[in-house]
């Protein structure tokens, strides 16, 4: 069933349940958000997302409010972007101005939102946070000054992840969010799977290993499926420079949404490990000497070629692999079968 | 010697904290001793309500009100009042205008002007014993209700009563049962709100404390009409009195087949959990509370869904306070109609009000609705301490306003409060006088709202806490005029902006103290001066050399050494060292010491 | 998976039989949880109290290697009262006959629990609570597979979902979770002895004329050698030459110091991969290939979802797409292999293999499909077995309980059990620098009883030694285990796990025996 509401005076329809987010994000109409996310619930907590509602006093979060039959909305009234220029202020009074070193610059929702809504940050000046930041672990980076409070990690830990090992802690203005006792997450049960890190609109959680080594705009996403099981999460590798430097979540994944696991999200660093392979080796002497292509590739084929006239084809066997691609393994099995003759393919296919 | 003599002592909070317990004790001694522990009955009751004067006690048949009684007094009030007949006299309190002694509770204006509804049997009954509730109409109500009325006769009573709720909104109560009914749920639950977290405010303690078998009964009542047969009374575990008593209340009530299933035959089952929350002012707030139930951080959330639809454990819920459930007994018991003669058109009923601050008569009241402030603090509260001026009364807590004099005479009730700029709120009633600060006083609420605040929505929680930052700097003659203006921009946004009512109230003891006392704003900003001597940051010491007698007294007193002179000589203060503590002016016999 | 993924979230019952899910599949393990969330029950069976079982509403312990009394003693629960889909047997299935009824009369719940260590109790409320919950689900992995009658383990668990007609339904069915990234894919693609492309039997004349005709060359009729046979082959100097691409089996395939002698017996031996891996250091000619970042590609994970592998930079070095390495193998031995690209490949898998009629590169995306696919304009297939099963109707299997093919005894008395765990995947990830910091050795799981019989200290280095070899490992003293059984990994090469375990291996797949097999302990003097 479709519902008719006027948001900014155009007339839109949407379906009935919609919330008036939803109805905005459906007609391109922008309205900032924080702690919304749509994989999670939305709890309506940070508040930026405010609307005018006709006949309503108070200004209620588009995320929270579902759409009624002739509803009337503004999302850029003065009012509304008072309110929310207000809310930021508030939210930018009591965060760390080190933009120029945050590993989010660039990708950071407060710092975006401080631009269009012409925040500085001075209006409200008074106590900041000064908590301790939380690096003993090798993945992520938690600094807890940069934390906004929205609580997408919180809901990304119990709803994606299944986990909560996070959750607000204190009061008020000394809230934090932290894994129980304050404890730092590797003394935590914490299974280093990153969703937190994934759902971060700020700089609190940052992949560890990616400090430094690149801003958004220098870094070529490419989505693809992780090497790390059977269960074929598909993720972003982070390039820049013809380096992969790291993994985000891609949202568009078909199996796992933004959720990934330790391995996936933070063990492609072995990409780059200096024990890679680069050259083709010869064992000569009991020694591997590095070998040009056409030389290795000759040998093998002379000596697979030698085998097979003397002792037949079935004398070869390939091991192919359940780690390469399909394609990999399509021209493997034809190369056994119709180049060298014989069936003697298999892989660690139960394994 | 009267038949039935019995002495209630007064054994809540407030008085067993002075002593309450230890005149029990010796009461239990001296009438061993008389041989009259088989005749005259001693019973440790609930609030009685006149805190200011506990322990107090009285004597029944005869509602003689002794004040201020020690274990030491015990002997003379047996010997002359029990025995003989006669009335301890320096034991009564004296008419303000006459100073005559008032021998009995009926002549007393604290009491005399109340009309205890609600408070019926707190004070009278002994709270651990559901006989003695019994004996005072207890649960005939609920037995009336199951013998003679359906369900939906029930709830209909209850909406004609035009009872709302007391813990602050005032939303009408038969409308939210109502609202349960429509979803299926194949659970359903009652919580009773027992969170009273207000400064000052202690109605909901004494109502547990002193008669809790009128809120299990209101529940049972609420229990038949929405069809629930689960129910919680979530209690602050900083009231443990409360929690004992009505444990007892429960094991009694279970005993009794009032609690259980198949209660009285009827196929009511109803069971009563007490939970103990651990302290946060939040979970007042519903879904805090039911949050903090479920064994998670007591936070609101946004409706809807209502509770009403999926409360407490997911599951279509009715949150009352402890007020409005023991209200229901007595509406049921005598009918709609009889309910609808006290109060207002839109406001029915009595309220209890936490009377405190600087007002004669601290304690408990119980007024009809409509009653005047003036009629409140005046009347029964006996007017203001040491005969200063009254300036401004704050109704409702953090989340209310601070009402001016010139406002006296408004009716309280939900309506005229809320244009006031103030709210009924749970019930507390704070009276400042001439010397309270009112910028201080809204620093305080903000204080304490900022460190309440549950830190989920941002406004609450980043701008309580600017506000309270602003309002500090006032206070110590460090603010801009422009902070005005930023204060009531902020005010605003975090009333609109606010997930929950603790937000979306926090600003009013701001805006309110700032509509009415806006030139005490001014005055500590532009002139660096507390209207009302009380910041003492603001405050400037000197010795006024006409009076000084050169006693030395404040020299030798100062704590800082900051007072200077040769005896028989005027005296100095060095403003520089001065840390403006305020103990010269108490020390100086000629009022030479000027604080300005 | 005849299910998908994202149908764990909404369904009821999860079944749960030798998978450490949470560990091993991670995001798979986080949609159960997210299942249980929406209220779903969780029975979990396994030796060790893996995470998952700590968040099961059932979880039975059994003997390690007593699988099929545990579901025959189930199936008989489910005769007794009556619990199993009588009109899903009727319909769906055959086999349902006195033999097979004879069998399952054999495992009465005292007796199931009597072999099996579970109390009866639990079987019951397991039996109840799989087949009365609709949907319900079973989820296995290398627990079942991993032992000389893994193939009989799996036709137990087919026959209790086909008793109970949790089968061929959204959020219902029989999931084995696969291991490897691409062990589907490598399946499909006929990475097997047996098979051509798309399971095409190599025994098959139909099939052999067809890969001829499309291949313009004759091709062997004989199945080839299945991984065990290769390396008994070596040994008798039946192989001479072994290509092994992107495996260590040094390191992964069981009774290791076997695997290496086998090795050592080629006369030659090629080892294309991205590391030098431990069998690499054995060979005569290594050829570097690219990683999974480095190539253009499709992986098909456990739900038959074939996915797009992207290639996001250049092959490191001199290395090369493994791919292109094969082709020009093939060029030099006379048959060119021109292909352009791997989507080139592919559309040569399209025409060959029916589940993959349907998959190009471009209809891939970013989303994948899951097989078959079986024309350009298939959408591809969520679950398997709807209305029917691939054979026609399903077939009860009457299946005996069955021992290890080496189980404790007096003189190796310790039970060896084998698995991964959450930081590493196989042997690879010890080159990321993260996660090595994050898990840098093995960690044998021992209970505290036979810790404290003895002597063992948390932490402590011990001596493990089995009939095939011995190595020394840090301890972790845990009650995940219970007495009697320790638990080690395979991803450390410094603990080298497979020097210990047994190289028997199931009579059908040949799959090892990595469960169970016999070790004794001892303290490092």
């Amino acid at each position: 069933m479709l519902i008719t509401i006027t948001i900014d005076g155009c007339e839109v329809s949407v379906p009935k349940g919609t919330s008036i987010l939803e109805a905005c994000r459906m007609h391109d109409i922008q309205i900032p958000t924080l702690c919304y996310d749509p994989e999670l619930t939305s709890d309506g907590a940070c508040r930026l997302c405010v609307v005018q509602i006709e006949g309503n006093h108070n200004l209620p979060p588009a995320c929270r409010t579902t759409v009624w039959q002739g509803m009337v909305v503004q999302t850029q009234s003065p009012k509304v972007r008072a309110a929310r220029k207000t809310i930021l202020e508030l939210l930018v009074a009591n965060h760390p101005l080190d933009c120029m070193t945050c590993q989010k610059m660039g990708n950071c929702f407060l710092a975006e939102y401080a631009y269009d809504y012409g925040v500085t940050g001075e209006i409200y000046q008074g106590e900041k946070r000064k908590l301790p930041i939380d690096d003993g672990n090798p993945f992520i980076l938690r600094d807890p000054n940069k934390c906004i409070l929205c609580g997408k990690c919180i809901k990304a830990c119990s709803q994606i992840q299944g986990k909560s090992i996070l959750d607000y802690s204190f009061r008020g203005f000394n809230m934090q969010v932290s894994p129980a006792f304050n404890l730092p997450y590797n003394e935590s049960d914490c299974d280093f799977c990153g969703s937190c890190v994934s759902v971060c609109p700020v700089g609190a959680l940052t992949e560890k290993h990616m400090v430094g080594k690149g801003r958004p705009w220098e870094i070529k996403k490419v989505q693809t499926t992780c090497p790390f099981c059977g269960t074929g999460c598909n993720f972003d590798l982070n390039v820049k420079d013809g380096k992969v430097i790291g993994v985000t979540s891609n949202p568009d994944a078909p199996v796992n949404g933004k959720a990934l696991c330790v391995k996936g999200r933070f063990g492609t660093d072995m990409i780059h490990s200096p024990n890679r392979l680069t050259t083709p080796l010869i064992k000569k002497d009991g020694v591997f000497v590095p070998a040009e292509w056409d030389e290795a590739l000759d040998l093998v084929a002379t000596k697979f070629q030698e085998i097979k006239n003397n002792y037949g084809a079935d004398a070869i066997a390939a091991l192919s692999s359940a780690r390469c691609t399909n394609e990999d393994n399509f021209v493997m099995q034809k190369f056994m079968r119709a180049v060298v003759g014989t069936n003697n393919i298999d892989h660690c296919a139960r394994t | 010697m009267a038949e039935n003599q019995r002495i209630l002592v007064c054994a809540g909070t407030g008085c067993a904290s002075s002593g309450a317990h230890k005149l029990i004790d010796a009461l239990k001694l001296e009438l061993n001793k008389q041989g009259l522990e088989e005749t005259v009955s001693i019973v440790g009751t609930g609030c009685q309500g006149f805190c200011e004067k506990g322990p107090t006690v009285v004597i029944e048949p005869q509602q003689v009100l002794y004040c201020s009684v020690k274990p030491e007094d015990i002997a003379e009030i047996v010997a002359q009042d029990i025995m003989k007949g006669e009335r301890v006299e320096r034991l009564l309190l004296l008419d303000q205008v006459t100073q005559k002694p008032l021998s009995t509770m009926s002549e007393v204006p604290f009491f005399a002007q109340q009309h205890r509804i609600v408070l019926k049997n707190c004070g009278v009954i002994d709270p651990q014993k559901i006989e003695e509730y019994i004996a005072r109409d207890g649960y005939a109500a609920l037995k009336k209700v199951l013998k003679e009325m359906s369900p939906a006769e029930t709830l209909e009573e209850v909406r004609k009563s035009g009872l709302r709720g007391r813990g602050g909104a005032g939303f009408p109560t038969g409308k939210k049962w109502a609202a349960i009914l429509p979803t299926p749920s194949d659970k359903k639950y009652i919580i009773c709100n027992g969170d009273e977290g207000d400064p000052g405010a202690f109605m909901d303690r004494s109502v547990l404390e002193g008669d809790p078998h009128s809120v299990i009964e209101g529940m049972l009542i609420g229990a038949y009409a929405m069809g629930v047969d689960e129910g919680y009374v979530y209690c602050r575990a900083e009231y443990p009195l409360a929690i004992k008593n009505l444990e007892i209340a429960i094991r009694q009530a279970e005993e009794a087949g009032f609690l259980g299933n198949n209660i009285l035959n009827s196929g009511l089952n109803f069971k009563l959990n007490v939970f103990a929350g651990a302290g946060a002012f939040v979970c007042g707030e519903g879904s805090a509370l039911m949050a903090s139930i479920e064994g998670r951080r007591g936070m609101p959330r946004m409706r809807p869904p209502r509770s009403t639809v999926s409360g407490l454990f997911g599951k279509p819920t009715v949150i009352n306070n402890v007020e409005t459930w023991s209200n229901v007994p007595h509406i049921l018991l005598n009918g709609a109609d009889w309910y609808t003669q006290y109060g207002t058109d839109n406001s029915r009923g009595t309220k209890i009000f936490a009377l405190t601050g600087k007002v004669n008569n601290t304690g408990l009241v119980e007024v009809p609705m409509g009653t005047t402030l003036r009629e409140i603090i005046f009347d029964i509260g006996g007017g203001i301490q040491n005969g200063k001026a009254f300036k401004a009364v704050q109704i409702g807590g953090p989340s209310g306003g601070c009402i001016p004099e010139e406002m006296l005479d408004i009716r309280v009730d939900y309506d005229t409060l809320t244009k006031a700029g103030a709210m009924v709120g749970s019930g507390g009633l704070v009276v400042m006088d001439e010397t309270t600060c009112m910028v201080d006083i809204a620093r305080f609420f903000l204080d304490f709202t900022q460190k309440e605040s549950c830190g989920k929505c941002t406004p609450c929680r980043e701008g309580t806490k600017r506000m309270y930052e602003i309002l500090d700097r006032i206070v110590k003659g460090e603010g801009k005029l422009e902070d005005i203006d930023i204060l009531e921009n902020l005010s605003y946004t975090i009333i609109e902006t606010s997930l929950c009512g603790l937000g979306n109230s926090a600003p009013n003891p701001i805006l309110a103290t700032l509509k009415y006392f806006r030139h005490e704003f001014e005055a500590h900003i532009l002139e660096h001066k507390c209207p009302a001597h009380s910041c003492s940051a603001l405050l400037s010491y000197t010795i006024d050399a006409e009076k000084c007698k050169g006693c030395g007294l404040c020299a030798k007193n100062c704590p800082v050494s900051c007072i200077t002179g040769e005896k028989k000589k005027p005296y100095v203060v060095n403003e520089d060292d001065c840390i403006k503590c305020g103990t010269c002016v108490d020390k100086c016999k000629f009022d030479a010491v000027v604080q300005a | 998976m005849t299910n998908s993924i994202n149908e764990i979230p909404n369904t009821k019952l999860m079944f749960v039989i030798g998978s450490n899910t949470t560990e091993a599949h991670p995001v798979i393990g986080t949609k159960m949880k997210q299942a249980l969330a929406n209220g779903a029950k969780l029975i979990v069976v396994d030796p060790r109290e893996t995470q998952l079982a700590e968040y099961s509403d059932l979880y039975l312990r059994l003997r390690p290697g007593t699988d099929i009394a545990l579901i025959n003693g189930m199936m008989n629960i489910i005769l007794a009262n009556g619990w199993e889909n009588r009109a899903f047997i009727e319909e769906r299935t055959e086999g349902f006959d006195e033999k097979f009824l004879e069998t399952i009369a054999k495992y009465p719940p005292e007796v199931a629990s009597q072999i099996t260590g579970v109390p009866v109790d639990q079987l019951v409320e397991a039996a109840r609570l799989y087949a009365t919950t609709d949907p319900a689900q079973i989820f296995y992995t290398l627990g079942i597979t991993e032992h000389t009658y893994g193939t009989d383990n799996v036709m137990s668990l087919a026959n209790l979902a086909l008793l109970t007609g949790n089968l061929g339904k959204e959020s219902s069915g029989v999931n084995p979770l696969r291991g490897q990234n691409n062990v589907q894919g490598a399946c499909d693609m006929g990475a097997l002895p047996n098979v051509y492309p798309g399971y095409q039997p190599i025994v098959s004349p139909a099939a052999q004329a067809k890969f001829e005709a499309a291949w313009g060359v004759s091709l062997s009729p004989k199945p080839g050698f299945m991984i065990p046979d290769m390396f008994e082959a070596a040994h008798s100097k039946n192989l001479l030459a072994l290509y092994v691409f992107g495996e260590d089996p040094v390191l992964t395939d069981a009774d290791a110091n076997h695997v290496r002698k086998g090795l050592e017996a080629l006369d030659f031996l090629v080892v294309q991969d991205i590391f030098m891996s431990e069998t690499a250091k054995l060979a005569d000619v290594v050829l570097p290939g690219a990683s999974f970042a480095e190539k253009d590609g499709t992986f098909t994970n456990t739900e038959r979802r074939v996915q797009r592998v992207n290639q996001a930079i250049k092959p490191i070095g001199n290395s090369k797409p493994d791919w292109e390495i094969i082709c020009e193998l093939a060029t030099r031995m006379g048959y060119p292999f021109t292909y352009q690209s791997p989507a080139d490949i592919m559309l040569e898998v399209a025409s060959l293999a029916p589940q993959y009629a349907g998959v190009t590169h471009g209809r891939l995306e970013n989303h994948g499909l899951q097989w078959p696919v079986l024309s350009c304009d298939h959408p591809g297939t969520k679950f398997l077995h709807e209305g029917t099963c691939t054979r026609g109707k399903g077939l009860f299997m009457p299946i005996e309980n069955q021992e290890p093919n080496e189980s404790p005894d007096a003189e190796y008395p310790f039970l060896l059990t084998t698995g991964r765990k959450l930081a590493h995947y196989n042997v690879m990830t010890r080159n990321s620098a993260a996660l090595e910091t994050y898990s840098p050795e093995e960690l044998a799981e021992i209970n505290p009883a036979d810790a404290k019989r003895l002597g063992f200290q948390d932490g402590e280095r011990v001596h493990v030694k089995s009939r095939r070899g011995e190595l020394d490992t840090k301890i972790v003293i845990t009650e995940r285990v219970p007495e009697g059984v320790v638990f080690m990994t395979l991803h450390y090469l410094e603990t080298p796990t497979n020097v210990l375990t047994n190289g028997a291996y199931d009579k059908v797949t040949k799959t090892y025996e990595y469960k169970v097999c016999g070790v004794q302990i001892s303290k490092i003097s």
